[in-house]
């Protein structure tokens, strides 16, 4: 995706934010989503290192270095916002109180299977950070992600090729070229960039539905 | 592992009596060596007994909330074969990245040591100079937690069903599968606040507190960095983010 396609992505999923969402951004392209929700919403915005409340990035010369986000940018606090220690911030997390996880992810599988940790590189250390305990404890699971990778492998597949985050989670996923449910298997609510549902279908790995509204 | 009697803290601290100052006698003040006074002058008397072998668990996310002083500390004092808890594996060269390119650690246990910069940990790991054991990140604070906290272990769900999980037992709670955590009690936690006071009370300043307070709680020995030192009641009891009951060491480091 260029930075046009990653801004529309972010402002469509934006747009299904709602006014009291307790939400966390993932690293990576989710981070976008918070310059895009309309101004007359609260969407509180939680930062699994202690943050709720979490604002834009501050100017160059207003940097805290002990204020940041996941991702370990600078970031700014919201009137109304409160910091906390590690263990809260996963209570939060681990104990359903966060109403939707945005993750990026390597794979999702028409189970809602979540693979977005590790790519089995050998000799490359694996991470997970805080992906697991979202992917178990928020009451909804999206994943924004490129419809395939680099090379044109699909993402959205039968089963994961790489280990699991979580087994059955996701319950939406939003790409460069489509919305796409998870219920007993893929339901395109939406496509997107210009693709017919034929050359959707041809782009991922496992049957689509289409299911327009 | 340490008895009372070979901690300097607890040879100063005493007669219950001295702490209601009577009239003539020096009111309460940190150099009056009757009364409890946490705070270390220098930071090498703070870490004069951290054996090779240790388990010392470092907070900190990112940079922010990781006492540097307190490991350029380490690095001098030189203890080895240790095995450090901390949410990542340090960046570029400083903090826990300086301690493994020192050759002192044998393990990391955290969740996130491949961050933009983490080239020490990774050039060890691809070397198979270092061990990693590869928790996710709530997983650690929690274990901490009831180690803190008196609970030997603990079921979540938090990794069921993935490779994490292996070799961990399992159990099924109302249809959802949860796996078996044990507690971490580390030998020694190393702590950042932005002012501490002699009883160890320590307030931390924005999103450095993350794996502080926890790690605070469950270290057998804790050790707290602070920037500066004030007077008891310099700290509104509001503020407290580290009660100093859980802090042994307070040492001001400038940096």
């Amino acid at each position: 995706m260029n930075a046009a396609e990653r801004e529309s992505l972010a402002r469509r999923v934006a747009a299904d934010l709602r006014d009291g969402d307790y939400v966390n951004l993932g690293i990576g392209l989710p981070g976008l989503v918070a310059n895009y929700v309309a101004g007359d919403i609260d969407v509180i915005y939680e930062s699994e290192n202690g943050l709720l409340g979490v604002g834009p990035a501050p100017a160059a010369d207003d940097v805290d270095p002990e204020l940041i986000n996941a991702s370990k940018q600078p970031v700014t606090l919201l009137p109304g916002a409160s910091i906390f220690d590690t263990t809260t911030s996963f209570m939060m997390i681990r104990g359903g109180h966060i109403d939707i996880a945005l993750l990026g992810a390597y794979e999702v599988a028409e189970n809602g299977d979540l693979a977005n940790w590790t790519t089995n590189d050998i000799g490359r250390p694996p991470a997970v950070g805080g992906a697991m305990d979202l992917a178990a404890g928020a009451k909804h699971v999206w994943v924004m992600m490129e419809h395939c990778t680099s090379d044109g492998q699909p993402r959205l597949l039968s089963r994961c090729t790489y280990p699991l985050t979580a087994a059955g989670v996701v319950s939406r996923v939003y790409t460069d070229l489509a919305v796409i449910d998870v219920d007993q298997g893929f339901v395109v609510r939406e496509l997107r960039g210009g693709v017919t549902f034929g050359e959707l279908q041809a782009r991922s790995g496992a049957p689509l539905r289409l299911s327009i509204a | 592992m340490l008895s009372s009697q070979s901690d300097p803290v607890r040879a100063v601290r005493t007669n219950p009596k001295a702490k209601s100052p009577s009239p003539g006698k020096a009111s309460c003040h940190a150099a009056n060596r009757d009364l409890l006074n946490k705070v270390y002058a220098s930071v090498r008397a703070a870490l004069h007994d951290i054996p090779d072998g240790a388990t010392i668990a470092i907070g900190g996310f990112g940079d922010a909330g990781v006492p540097f002083g307190l490991i350029d500390a380490l690095i001098e004092q030189g203890a080895r074969d240790l095995t450090i808890v901390a949410n990542n594996a340090g960046s570029g060269q400083d903090g826990i990245a300086a301690l493994i390119a020192a050759d002192r650690v044998r393990k990391m246990v955290c969740s996130y040591p491949r961050t933009s910069g983490s080239v020490v940990f990774e050039e060890y790991y691809a070397a198979g100079k270092i061990e990693l054991e590869l928790l996710p990140q709530g997983t650690i604070g929690e274990r901490l937690r009831a180690g803190a906290a008196g609970i030997p272990g603990f079921y979540t769900a938090t990794g069921a069903g993935t490779i994490l999980a292996e070799g961990k037992e399992t159990r099924t709670f109302d249809g959802r599968d949860y796996v078996l955590e044990r507690a971490l009690v580390p030998d020694f936690a190393f702590v950042l606040g932005a002012v501490g006071d002699r009883h160890g009370n320590v307030r931390t300043h924005a999103s450095a507190r993350n794996f502080g307070p926890v790690m605070a709680a469950a270290g057998r020995v804790t050790i707290a960095e602070v920037r500066e030192i004030v007077e008891l009641g310099g700290i509104d009891p509001e503020a407290v983010t580290m009660p100093g009951i859980f802090v042994d060491r307070v040492v001001r480091i400038a940096r």
